[in-house]
């Protein structure tokens, strides 16, 4: 055993040896070493919320979310395979559909998590029929607007407003299909919260929701985040906002 | 023609509920049209103006479904073409044309016919010969199956080329980074 302890602890991922050290999940070993798990709500800053299914792997034969399985020494965890992938695809998928993810009109294009993970999945098309959904636009705030159209529910606003900023200025409202994004004012509007610019929230979102008024389209395409790098090689392939 | 060469493919393209961008954009293969040229021949396409849709190896659909023609059309191709392409985004998702899909239909055309400043004794066009508009715009794998697509707004000239040459050779198309882009 003290001959074992001396040993890194390490366990498989695609056939690489990935270590780890105790308490880390699959998917903050992977990436300390360098090696990419397509996700959505798991960002490294913050606590897990495995809502997005994205990270799904498969760790000893079993389907887990990677961003809140822990690692174990000498387990086997299989990700870029065919299965898994088009798993990830027909999530990405319905999350498309789901929501309006007009991308030509998006200050987030090329800058969008969303939109990077579906183009290194190769989403095609999607697959399933639009919803079309009807949702609000508020850009009541003097410094940001949100667009609803474009929200995935990955609590990242919400856990950086309540983890980080102690404000509270965002949560998820309802359940199932209708899920969705509230803020927290007597009248719904993000004006009237005490949300600014400084805070972590309005820095975190992986899509084009939480959109920072009068800079947008400033980066020319060609040399936007996922323009010059795939999510999978970026540098840093968490949100780059500015 | 010697009995070595190859028969051309037969090619028909369309635009339904699009900005004819994405057909601008397979114009900017540029030079590359007489490569292809040696190996297809067009059938309907707004570059032949044939008004209706033989028999064809592959169908090249740009726009999404607007109105009664657009399904008509897409029908057409779809009874004729062995292997049908979505080109740009409105063909995959709806685009631009379906951002209106949150309103109503009574609702835009009396925007745009009655309400909107300056039109006096405004009326909606009502004439037989124009297609009526659908409720809602869709994507045409919702009407009929598709076989490849090809995202963008436009999709680059490189990126229908590629697909092009792909499935001319017999391989199955795919867009690596950099041509594959929704935007």
């Amino acid at each position: 055993m003290t001959e074992d302890s001396k040993i890194a602890a390490s366990f498989e991922l695609d056939g690489k040896t990935i270590p780890f050290t105790e308490g880390q999940t699959i998917i903050q070993a992977a990436m300390a070493a360098g090696e990419y798990i397509p996700h959505l709500c798991f960002n490294p800053e913050f606590k897990p919320h495995g809502s997005c299914k994205i990270c799904t792997v498969k760790a000893d034969g079993r389907q887990t979310a990677s961003c809140t399985s822990l690692a174990q020494p000498g387990m086997v965890v299989e990700s870029d395979t065919p299965a898994l992938n088009e798993e990830r695809r027909a999530l990405l998928q319905m999350l498309f559909v789901e929501g309006n993810h007009f991308c030509p009109s998006c200050e987030k294009s090329g800058n969008c998590q969303l939109q990077a993970t579906a183009y290194e999945l190769e989403m095609m098309s999607p697959h399933f029929d639009q919803f079309y959904p009807d949702r609000p636009l508020d850009a009541s705030h003097h410094e940001y607007l949100l667009d609803l159209n474009r929200c995935i529910l990955c609590s990242l606003c919400v856990r950086a407003s309540r983890d980080v900023d102690a404000k509270n200025v965002f949560a998820l409202a309802g359940r199932g299909i209708k899920t969705h994004l509230i803020v927290n004012a007597k009248s719904g509007r993000l004006a009237d919260t005490d949300f600014s610019g400084d805070d972590k929230a309005a820095h975190v979102c992986p899509v084009g929701v939480i959109i920072k008024k009068r800079v947008g389209f400033s980066v020319p395409i060609g040399q936007r985040s996922f323009d010059e790098h795939p999510i999978g090689a970026a540098p840093h392939p968490d949100n780059r906002d500015d | 023609m010697n009995a070595s060469t190859k028969p051309k493919l037969r090619v028909a393209t369309a635009t339904l509920a699009g900005c004819f961008g994405c057909h601008m954009s397979f114009l900017d293969i540029d030079e590359r049209l007489f490569e292809l040229m040696e190996l297809v021949e067009f059938d309907r396409s707004p570059l032949t103006d044939i008004k209706h849709c033989g028999p064809c190896d592959i169908g090249i659909i740009e726009g999404g479904l607007c109105n009664a023609e657009n399904v008509h059309v897409l029908q057409e191709f779809r009874a004729n073409c062995r292997i049908l392409i979505a080109l740009g985004a409105c063909a995959v998702n709806g685009g631009l044309p379906a951002q209106r899909n949150h309103l109503s239909l009574a609702l835009i055309l009396e925007e745009v016919y009655h309400a909107q400043h300056g039109l006096v004794d405004g009326f909606i066009p009502n004439d037989p010969e124009l297609p009526l508009p659908l409720d809602k715009v869709h994507p045409i794998h919702e009407v009929v199956k598709i076989d490849y697509f090809i995202p963008g707004c436009p999709p680059s000239g490189d990126a229908i080329w590629k697909v092009l040459t792909d499935l001319l050779a017999g391989r199955e198309p795919q867009l690596g980074h950099g041509l594959l882009h929704y935007d």
